[in-house]
């Protein structure tokens, strides 16, 4: 249910509407507790929505989140509030009193999502869900499923034009909406504030955002997706040139103590699900992978021997030190094969950086007094009625943050019965 | 209930721009016999507030909304438990998907189809009455021992419910009793640690909830969530109680006719019930699993070399005390752990390893040094899998000069006189070969779960005493859905820890947890008669009409959860706390007798029906598309809204999984006079989407039948089609939905219009 403003009492907090939160929150309500989902986001499916498919069965992410989303409609149990943070937690276990501030969508519940306002809006923003790929206009929907399907203003772009209220028929645009300030008693809360990718631009050697060449993991998700960018069309930044030759950099800031000095667990997948999104598009493409190991354990390497077997892709044990910028648009990416010892030099047209995951919390969980590791991931203390789950806690992949997840919900029921 | 019926039109969101809602209205009331009212904008408070007053002062009950998708507004139109809402969706399907210039007439008629289907869904649809079992036992069986069995007994009882925890050895703790240490469970990840199995042991003993039966195996199960009814027996031991083998209906006849021998003689029958066996709600898989077995690696001396173990075998004896040599006993010095099988063809690890065994080498690399301070491990491996926070691990045994690590394809071992081996690798990180003189090598075996070559759970069902489709995951007791991990084929069972992927201390107790949840959630879920994923919540179920059973068994086969069981006749039982609501049954039936509250076979070829098929214009042919409402339809709503356009003769119709539909509806469409069906399901194959397992993968088997009665009535084939469709190929539904029709077209109208 997506009653946003009727506070019940009681219940527990989910701070995070991606799949880990969605899952702890859901899993809890099915049980028959009393659910507050935050997120701060004007929709739910946090990371996993920007994704084009999961590995290894190559499938859609929207088929979960549209039946996790089927699940909130048809649950009452369950209040989900978007564009929302947390700015107090106060009390302990059992009787939390938590102060949120939810920031003005400037679209009211009257929305129907028939995209009249968007055809009349004159101005445009970057548009980040694409990681600024492409632009939408300053009203916008997240995405094309995005949920609860309605409308959102971005105050930075928008001009107060007026034009967005003309055509609207519903009178569900209020361009003066205010912040709304709102406190919830909980028993218990669970963390679920998920990651971020790591900043690529801090790898000055890797050169992203110096050359369109180089693009992030994450980015190619958007490429590849039906509902990106370029409609699921892996083109080049820039010049949307159709790359023929692609260099897949593993462990861009990960399992490295100037960046990250964890592994970011899913990045090897992913780079070899990206790998099956390139050969779909284009059957003649080199591909190149450096890496430090391929982790692709238990049944992930039939995925890896599938894709070995490919001719025109070669995989090399070596970190990339260096990538240049060359005339024509492309990079020459340069490492060392840790095996030969040769110093190897590829120019391609593309360089796709498999950046990691950093706990998106950060700052903001140590101004709200959360433990966290010297990394920034969560380390809950249940019996403080304090629950990290999913890449909070730490990285991870779908499975086991839902794992995690589903474990958080009941740790969290158990506070509230204690 | 005595239905009062009333239907409303919405206008808005271009709805009204393009039907002559006048004229729709007209079709509503003089057709249907349903009061009509309109509105510019029905889900504004304005729009809910005329529909709250009939219901309010008119007594209506049962409402039809003919405005947007069923997927948006859902809060909007809901006006109570006691309340039926139908929608129409005017808005995505007609408004959205007709271009600017479509012809009005065949617009106008398309709204009219989808008025027409809701207002007889409206009326062939009754409230829910949920399914409530006499009594939902709430008692947790755990099954194993071990770190993941005693986490789901200890959170399970410490959220309130009772647990019975059995384990077929004579003491608890399983494999974790015999280790030195475990690999770190919480930050800094650093560090070894003690391992948490003596507290775990410790909580479950003093857990008042937890009653422990160690030196017991589950003979059987039976019953369904809620109502299990669970046969215990001495480990090892035979019991007559012992699970069935399954039985199919062809095995039956073979058996029947004597040319098959019963592999149940002397076992109970399947649907009896044990008098002394023990109630329980819901059952937690948590067996584990044994290390494998390598001695097919001839080249690295397993099972040849008395020095050569597994880490399985070097853990014993590092958790007995100093690590010694087998052959002689000396203290060793120096240790060669192998990663992979090496050899040439392949750099993959040895099977069943997932990434556990690379932090095992680096937990007992860490032995040795122990031991002997000037000792020497040797970590020779293709990939070191060390994934998240276990890198930290990795990275702190890289500091000790001790812990030598490379990349090494290890192509021989050779044992010397004195019981020492050689160790021959290629590849390496030092860019030569690499030959190694150490006491004692250590093969990283991986974990097989004790449900690969046995039943395990031992379930007394019609389709079986095991999980199903286990060969997908090597025989782990995994599920199929990444978002997920819990569900499986069988209702109410929940697997975690090592039975269902060779996993970690930290990623294990996490998994525990999750499968007490899950337990828990089944049963309160019966309490409530309601279903649990994916249509959690779901207060029908599915409904038999006994009479007129021929015993055909198609039901109790096809369920993809084994919710059915059958009597000696062949008659079903359901059992429909196992039930997920997908509605296979009801598509399976050949006589028609299954059918939910508000699904049935009669509801959906009384909408078929509802559909005006023109006799007399060879334009105006129809379709009729089933699609899965949880992939498809959403594709064909956001097709919608990118205004992709979809053929106009076409009537969609969601259903719950295409598993669920009914032959009969076909027959209904072509008798009907109506010139094609499509059947729009999900990829199925290993890599199947469908929420339900086998939906669209039946429905694509039960089309060789259509074909042959297409074929008895001299109609063709093509004329009915299955495709696949993922959620998010909505780009290619103008294509799917549209090109059939015009391959239809080209085909000429059913030539039986008009009979």
């Amino acid at each position: 249910m997506t009653d946003e403003h009727t506070p019940v009492s009681g219940g527990i907090l989910v701070v995070g509407g991606g799949i880990s939160g969605l899952t702890a929150a859901l899993e809890a309500a099915e049980v028959g507790t009393d659910v507050f989902l935050v997120e701060r986001n004007p929709y739910l499916g946090g990371r996993v929505a920007q994704l084009n498919q999961y590995f290894p069965k190559l499938c859609p992410p929207s088929c979960g989140l549209e039946i996790n989303f089927k699940r909130i409609k048809n649950n009452r149990r369950i209040r989900v509030y978007t564009l929302t943070e947390v700015k107090d937690v106060s009390g302990s276990a059992g009787n939390f009193q938590v102060s949120l501030e939810t920031s003005p969508r400037y679209v009211n519940n009257n929305c129907t999502g028939c995209n009249a306002c968007v055809e009349v809006c004159p101005e445009e923003r970057d548009n980040a869900f694409n990681f600024n790929m492409d632009k939408t206009k300053a009203i916008y929907k997240a995405h094309d499923m995005a949920f609860p399907m309605k409308y959102v203003i971005d105050m930075d772009a928008c001009t107060k034009c007026g034009k967005c209220l003309e055509a609207c028929k519903y009178e569900a645009i209020e361009l003066d909406m205010e912040a709304k300030i709102f406190s919830l008693d909980v028993a218990s809360i669970v963390w679920a504030t998920g990651w971020n990718p790591y900043d690529a631009s801090k790898m000055d050697k890797l050169k992203f955002g110096q050359s369109n060449a180089v693009i992030t993991n994450m980015m190619m998700e958007r490429l590849s997706a039906p509902n990106g960018p370029t409609e699921g069309k892996i083109l080049r930044p820039g010049d949307n040139k159709e790359p023929e030759s692609f260099a897949f950099v593993q462990c861009a800031g990960s399992r490295d103590e100037n960046h990250l000095e964890y592994c970011s667990y899913i990045c090897c997948m992913a780079s070899l699900k990206q790998i099956t999104y390139i050969r779909e598009r284009y059957p003649e493409a080199k591909i190149s992978v450096y890496y430090i190991d391929l982790r692709t354990p238990g049944k992930y390497e039939k995925f890896r021997e599938k894709l070995m077997a490919d001719e025109k892709i070669t995989f090399i044990k070596g970190k990339v030190a260096d990538i240049i910028p060359e005339a024509d648009g492309g990079v020459t990416v340069v490492a060392e094969n840790a095996v030969t010892g040769e110093k190897v030099q590829e120019k391609v047209d593309m360089a796709i950086l498999a950046t990691g995951m950093a706990p998106a919390i950060q700052t903001e969980g140590a101004a709200l007094g959360l433990q966290m590791d010297s990394n920034g991931f969560l380390l809950g203390d249940a019996d403080a009625g304090t629950i990290a789950a999913g890449c909070a806690k730490k990285a991870a992949d779908v499975v086991t943050s839902n794992q995690s997840a589903t474990a958080a919900a009941l740790k969290a029921i158990q506070v509230l019965r204690r | 209930m005595d239905k009062k019926y009333s239907a409303y039109l919405c206008t808005g969101c271009g709805i009204g721009d393009v039907v002559d809602i006048e004229a729709l209205s007209g079709v509503v009331s003089s057709e249907m016999g349903m009061e009509c009212k309109t509105h510019q904008a029905l889900c504004s408070a304005d729009g809910r507030a005329l529909i709250e007053g009939d219901i309010n002062e008119n007594g209506v009950n049962t409402v039809i909304v003919g405005a947007c998708s069923p997927r948006v507004m859902q809060d909007e139109f809901t006006f109570g438990d006691d309340k039926i809402t139908v929608r129409a969706n005017l808005r995505e399907q007609v408004a959205w998907s007709n271009p600017p210039d479509a012809d009005k007439e065949y617009v106008q008629e398309q709204a009219s189809d989808y008025m027409r289907m809701a207002c007889t869904q409206a009326k062939k649809s009754e409230l829910p009455d949920p399914y409530l079992l006499e009594t939902v036992n709430k008692r947790i069986l755990v099954m194993g021992g071990g770190i993941a069995g005693l986490t789901a007994a200890k959170e399970a009882a410490a959220a309130g419910y009772e647990v019975t925890l059995v384990e077929k050895s004579d003491i608890l703790g399983g494999k974790a009793v015999n280790w030195r240490h475990s690999f770190p469970t919480k930050a800094p990840w650093t560090d070894m640690e003690t391992p948490i199995v003596n507290d775990l042991i410790q909580a479950v003993q003093d857990a008042d909830k937890i009653t422990v039966k160690t030196g017991t195996e589950v003979a059987r199960t039976s019953g369904a969530p809620g109502n299990y009814n669970v046969t215990f027996k001495g480990a090892g031991t035979k019991s007559d109680w012992d699970a069935p083998a399954k039985v199919g209906v062809d095995e039956q006849d073979a058996i029947d006719k004597g040319t098959m021998e019963d592999p149940n003689v002397g076992l109970q029958h399947y649907m009896k019930d044990n008098p002394d066996g023990e109630k329980f709600g819901a059952v937690i898989m948590a067996t584990g699993w044994t290390p494998a077995d390598v001695s097919e690696y001839e080249h690295l001396g397993a099972g040849k070399f008395q020095n050569v173990l597994t880490n399985a075998e070097f853990e014993k004896i590092a958790g007995q005390g100093k690590i010694v040599r087998p052959s002689d006993g000396k203290p060793v010095e120096s240790v060669a752990f192998v990663q992979s099988p090496g050899g040439s063809e392949h750099d993959r690890d040895f099977p069943y390893c997932n990434s556990v065994t690379s932090l095992v080498a680096l937990k007992q690399a860490q032995y040795v040094r122990e031991d002997n301070p000037n000792g020497k491990a040797y970590i020779l491996y293709q990939h070191m899998r060390t994934p998240g926070n276990m890198e930290l691990f990795y990275k702190a045994a890289q500091n000790d000069d001790g812990i030598f690590m490379t990349k090494a394809n290890v192509m021989k071992i050779e044992e010397s006189a004195d019981g020492s081996l050689s160790v021959a690798a290629e590849d390496t990180l030092l860019n030569e070969n690499l030959n190694l003189n150490v006491d004692m090598v250590v093969l990283a075996a991986g974990m097989v779960p004790t449900t690969k070559d046995a039943n395990v759970v031992n379930l007394a069902y019609r389709q079986g005493p095991a999980l199903s489709d286990l060969d997908l995951f090597d025989g782990y007791a995994d599920s199929h859905f990444i978002c997920f991990p819990y569900e499986t084929r069988r209702t109410g069972v929940y697997a975690c820890g090592g039975v269902r992927k060779a996993t970690t201390v930290d990623e294990t107790i996490d998994d525990a947890t999750g499968a007490a949840l899950k337990a828990i959630q089944c049963f309160e879920s019966a309490d409530r008669g309601v279903s649990v994923h994916p249509r959690s919540g779901d207060k029908t179920y599915p409904e038999f009409f006994m009479q007129r059973c021929t015993q055909c068994k198609r039901c109790t086969e096809e369920c993809p959860f084994g919710a059915i069981d059958d009597d000696e006749k062949g008659t079903p039982l359901p059992n429909p706390t196992r039930c997920r609501r997908c509605g296979t049954c009801m598509g399976a039936c050949p006589e028609r007798i299954i059918g939910f509250k508000d699904y049935n076979v009669d509801m959906i070829g009384s909408m078929v029906k509802s559909i005006e098929v023109p006799d007399d214009d060879e334009d105006k042919l129809r379709f009729v598309a089933f699609v899965c409402e949880n992939d498809a339809y959403p594709a064909i709503d956001m097709a919608a809204m990118r205004r992709l356009g979809i053929n106009n003769l076409v009537r969609i119709i969601p259903v719950r999984c295409l598993g669920s539909v009914n032959m009969v509806w076909i027959k209904d469409a072509m008798s009907a006079g109506m010139d094609g069906a499509i059947l729009l399901g999900c990829q199925y194959g290993d890599d199947y989407q469908c929420h339900f397992v086998k939906g669209s993968e039946l429905a694509d088997k039960r089309m060789v039948n259509i074909a042959e009665t297409m074929g008895s009535l001299g109609l063709e084939v093509e004329r009915v089609a299955v495709k696949q469709v993922a959620i998010n190929e909505y780009h290619k539904i103008p294509e799917i939905i549209n090109g059939f029709v015009e391959e239809i077209i080209d085909l000429g109208p059913n030539p039986f219009k008009g009979f």
